[in-house]
C-alpha cells in the first residue's frame, strides 16, 4: 500500500501574542512545530504500513526550513519525503494549495489512501483535505476517529460527527482526515532521529512540478487578505474570593445567572 | 506579485521579522529577505517605519461575467428531515446582507421528509430551492457536492453561506474547488462594501488575531460561519416565500457506501447545540468527581465539557473536550471549572459570550479572560451553586 501523508509546519500557536503598545504580532522564540493534528495522520501512515506493509511518504509545502518538518516525519518512521518550496507558491489560499498538492500527489503515482489532520492550527479552516480530493476526483471521509478494516481495496471508517459516530466504507484510492482520537502518536526513538539526520529531503520546486502559474500562489488563489487586525481587548471580569462566605457567593453567582436569564 | 522590499530604505531593525507570525523573512548576508511562508498578509508592512516594505498585487484575471451573479444562499442544513439551527442563524446574516444588496434571500434545502419547512420563510428566507430525494435523507458528500453545485450554476448567487458544522465543513471545501472559487472558513463578521464584496472577518491563530478576507473576482462568494456566532432573526410567522422545486435528473452516484450511525448518548446535550457549557479540568482530580459537573450542567440545561487533561487523564471520552485538539465552543455561558486555562483551551471557547472561571489559583490564566471568577476550592463552590440552584428551582 502506498500511503501519503500530507503535513504543515505551522507556528508554535502558544507563542504567538499581539504586543498591546504597538498593537502588532509578536512571534515568540519558540520553533515552528508541525501542526498537532498532522502528527496523528503520521502516526495512522505508520501504523498502517506496519500492518498491510508499503510505504509512507510524508509531504509539505512551505519555506525551506519546512523541510524539518519532514525530517521529524522521517524520525517517527515515515518512508520518505518531500518538501515543495517555491516563491511561485507563496501567498496560496485553500484553493490554490489544495491545487498544488494534489498535483504532487498525480506525480508520485499509484497512491493508494492520503491522510490529512482534519485542519491546521494556524488557519484552522479544515479545507485543504477535502479540496485535495476534489481536484482528484477521489472519495472522501473527514473527522475519522477510527479505521476498522483495509481489505479488498476499501477502507472500513469510522467518522467523528457531532451528534456520533458515522461507519462509512470507501473504495481505495481515498482520501481521509483524522481527530486526535485516532492514535496517540510515538514520540521518534534514537534510531529514527539517526536516520533522520541522514536523510535527504527531496525538493520539489515549480521548475520540476511545472504548474501554470495562474493557479498556484497569490495569482491562483481566490480569496486575499485585505487587513489584519487585533481582536477588540475583553473588559476585566468581575472577580469574587471565596473565604468563609461560599453559599453568600453563591448566591450572587446565581443572581447573576437569573438576570442573565440562564436559570 | 507578492512582498516588495526597498532595500534602499530598509534599514535592517529587524522589527517585520520579530512581527512576521509565519518567520517569512530574514536577513541573509546583510540583506532582508523575503522566502516562500510569505502569506502577503501585511503585518509587516504596517510595522516598518521607514516605508520598505509593500505588497503589489496584480488583480487576478477576471474570466466570467459577475454580473449574472445574483443573491445571497445559504445551505440549509438537516438530518432526518430537521432542519439543523445554524441554518436559521445563516438566515439572520444573509437577510441582512441580501437588503443591503437589495436582492432576495433563498435557502437551499436538500432532503425528503422535511419537518417545518415553512420555519425557513419565519426565520427570513425569500425562496427555498429545494432538491426532495429520499438518497438526500442522509447526508452523502458526493451526492451533496453534486446537487448543491449544480443549484448553484443555475441559479448563479453571488454568496453562498454554510456552517462551519460537520457536514459543512466538508462540503463546502469541495463544491469551492468545484466551482473554482474562494472559501473563508469560521467568520465571526460578514457584511459587503459598496462594490457588492462580502468582507468576511475571521479569526487566525487561535483567534490572537483578526483577518479581513475579500474574494474580489470569483462567484459566488462563499464563507462558513460558525455555530452559535450569528443570531438568527425573530422569527415572523406571517412571512411566506417561494418553493422551487430542483429536480434531480441524475443517478446521484456516490462511491461512498454507508454502513451505520451511532448516536453519541454520552452527550445528554450536544456541545455544538449546548447554549450552556459547564466543562471540568485536571482540578477535578479524577473521574468519580465528574458527577458534581455533570449535576450542575443538567441543573443548567447544559452540556459537559472537558480539558485536555481531563481526557487525556481518561476521566471523561475525547468527544467532550474542548480546545485546540478538541472542538470549538462559543455558548452563551462557559463555565470553566478547575481548568487553569492553558492558550489551548482558551482558543476553544474564549468567544463565548459569558465566561465563569472557578480555580483555587487566583493567578490562574483562565481568570483573564472570565467575565465572572470565583477564586475558591470547587469542592466548595460547585456544590454551593448546585444547592442555590435547586432552591430557586423549587427541588
Amino acid at each position: 500500500m502506498k500511503i501519503v501523508v500530507f503535513i504543515k509546519q505551522v507556528p508554535d500557536t502558544t507563542d504567538v501574542k499581539i504586543d498591546p503598545e504597538t498593537n502588532t504580532l509578536k512571534r515568540g522564540d519558540s520553533p515552528a512545530i508541525i501542526n498537532p493534528f498532522d502528527l496523528y495522520a503520521l502516526e495512522e501512515g505508520i501504523r498502517l504500513k506496519e500492518k498491510f506493509g508499503g510505504e509512507v511518504i510524508a509531504i509539505t509545502m512551505g519555506p525551506p526550513q519546512a523541510k524539518e518538518a519532514i525530517k521529524e516525519a522521517v524520525a517517527m518512521g515515515v518512508d520518505d519525503g518531500i518538501l515543495i518550496s517555491d516563491r511561485a507558491f507563496a501567498g496560496a489560499d485553500t484553493l490554490a494549495t489544495s491545487y498544488t498538492l494534489s498535483q504532487a500527489v498525480k506525480k508520485i503515482e499509484n497512491v493508494d489512501l492520503i491522510i490529512c489532520g482534519k485542519q491546521a492550527s494556524d488557519g484552522d479552516t479544515a479545507q485543504t483535505g477535502p479540496g485535495i480530493a476534489e481536484w482528484l476526483k477521489l472519495p472522501q471521509a473527514t473527522f475519522v476517529k477510527k479505521i476498522d478494516d483495509i481489505k479488498e481495496g476499501h477502507i472500513y471508517l469510522e467518522s467523528m460527527w457531532d451528534e456520533g459516530t458515522e461507519k462509512l466504507k470507501l473504495p481505495l484510492p481515498a482520501l481521509i482526515t483524522v481527530v486526535k482520537e485516532i492514535n496517540e502518536p510515538r514520540i521518534p526513538g534514537l534510531r529514527g532521529k539517526m536516520k533522520a539526520k541522514k536523510f535527504e529531503v527531496k525538493l520539489w520546486d515549480n521548475k520540476f512540478l511545472s504548474l501554470p502559474e495562474e493557479k498556484i500562489g497569490l495569482n491562483g488563489s481566490p480569496t486575499q487578505v485585505r487587513k489584519i487586525f487585533s481582536p477588540p481587548q475583553k473588559e476585566p471580569g468581575r472577580q469574587l474570593t471565596v473565604t468563609e462566605n461560599v453559599s453568600e457567593i453563591a448566591e450572587e453567582v446565581v443572581n447573576t445567572f437569573q438576570k442573565m436569564g440562564l436559570v | 506579485m507578492g512582498l516588495n522590499i526597498d532595500r534602499e530604505k530598509c534599514t535592517l531593525c529587524g522589527d517585520c521579522i520579530s512581527a512576521c507570525p509565519f518567520a517569512a523573512l530574514e536577513i541573509i548576508d546583510g540583506k532582508l529577505i523575503v522566502n516562500n511562508a510569505c502569506t502577503v498578509c501585511g503585518i509587516c508592512v504596517d510595522v516598518c517605519q521607514e516605508g520598505a516594505l509593500s505588497i503589489e498585487r496584480t488583480e487576478a484575471k477576471v474570466t466570467r461575467d459577475n454580473s449574472e451573479y445574483k443573491g445571497v444562499a445559504i445551505f440549509a442544513e438537516q438530518e432526518k428531515g430537521n432542519i439543523h439551527s445554524v441554518a436559521y442563524e445563516l438566515l439572520g446574516i444573509g437577510r441582512k446582507l441580501a437588503d443591503k444588496l437589495n436582492v432576495e434571500l433563498t435557502a437551499y434545502l436538500l432532503g425528503n421528509d422535511i419537518k417545518d419547512i415553512n420555519s425557513l420563510f419565519h426565520y427570513g428566507a425569500d425562496r427555498i430551492v429545494f432538491a426532495k430525494d429520499e438518497r438526500l435523507d442522509h447526508f452523502n458528500i458526493d451526492r451533496y457536492t453534486e446537487v448543491i453545485t449544480k443549484i448553484i450554476n443555475k441559479e448563479k448567487p453571488e454568496i453562498f453561506l454554510g456552517g462551519a458544522t460537520f457536514i459543512g465543513r466538508s462540503l463546502l471545501s469541495r463544491i469551492a474547488v468545484k466551482l473554482k472559487t474562494g472559501l473563508t472558513a469560521d467568520c465571526t463578521g460578514l457584511d459587503v462594501d459598496d462594490k457588492r464584496n462580502l468582507i468576511q472577518t475571521r479569526p487566525a491563530f487561535g483567534g490572537n488575531i483578526m483577518a479581513e478576507i475579500l474574494t474580489p473576482n470569483h462567484r459566488p462568494q462563499m464563507a462558513t460561519v460558525r455555530h452559535k456566532v450569528m443570531k438568527p432573526m425573530r422569527p415572523d410567522e406571517s412571512r411566506k416565500g417561494r418553493i422551487i422545486e430542483f429536480g434531480i435528473e441524475s443517478n446521484l452516484l456516490t462511491p461512498v457506501e454507508f454502513i451505520d450511525f451511532i448516536i453519541d448518548t454520552s452527550q445528554k446535550v450536544n456541545l455544538a447545540e449546548a447554549d450552556i457549557i459547564v466543562s471540568g479540568g485536571r482540578g477535578l482530580g479524577g473521574p468519580e468527581h465528574f458527577d458534581i459537573i455533570e449535576e450542575l450542567a443538567s441543573l443548567l440545561n447544559g452540556a459537559v465539557g472537558a480539558s485536555r487533561a481531563a481526557v487525556d487523564a481518561g476521566w471523561i471520552p475525547y468527544s467532550h473536550q474542548v480546545g485546540q485538539t478538541g472542538r470549538t465552543v462559543s455558548p452563551k455561558m462557559y463555565m470553566a471549572i478547575g481548568i487553569s486555562g492553558a492558550i489551548q483551551h482558551l482558543v476553544g471557547m474564549q468567544s463565548s459570550d459569558f465566561i465563569v472561571a472557578i480555580n483555587k489559583d487566583p493567578e490562574a490564566p483562565i481568570f483573564k479572560v472570565a467575565d465572572l471568577g470565583i477564586v475558591g476550592d470547587l469542592f466548595d463552590v460547585v456544590p454551593a451553586l448546585i444547592k442555590e440552584i435547586k432552591k430557586r428551582k423549587g427541588l
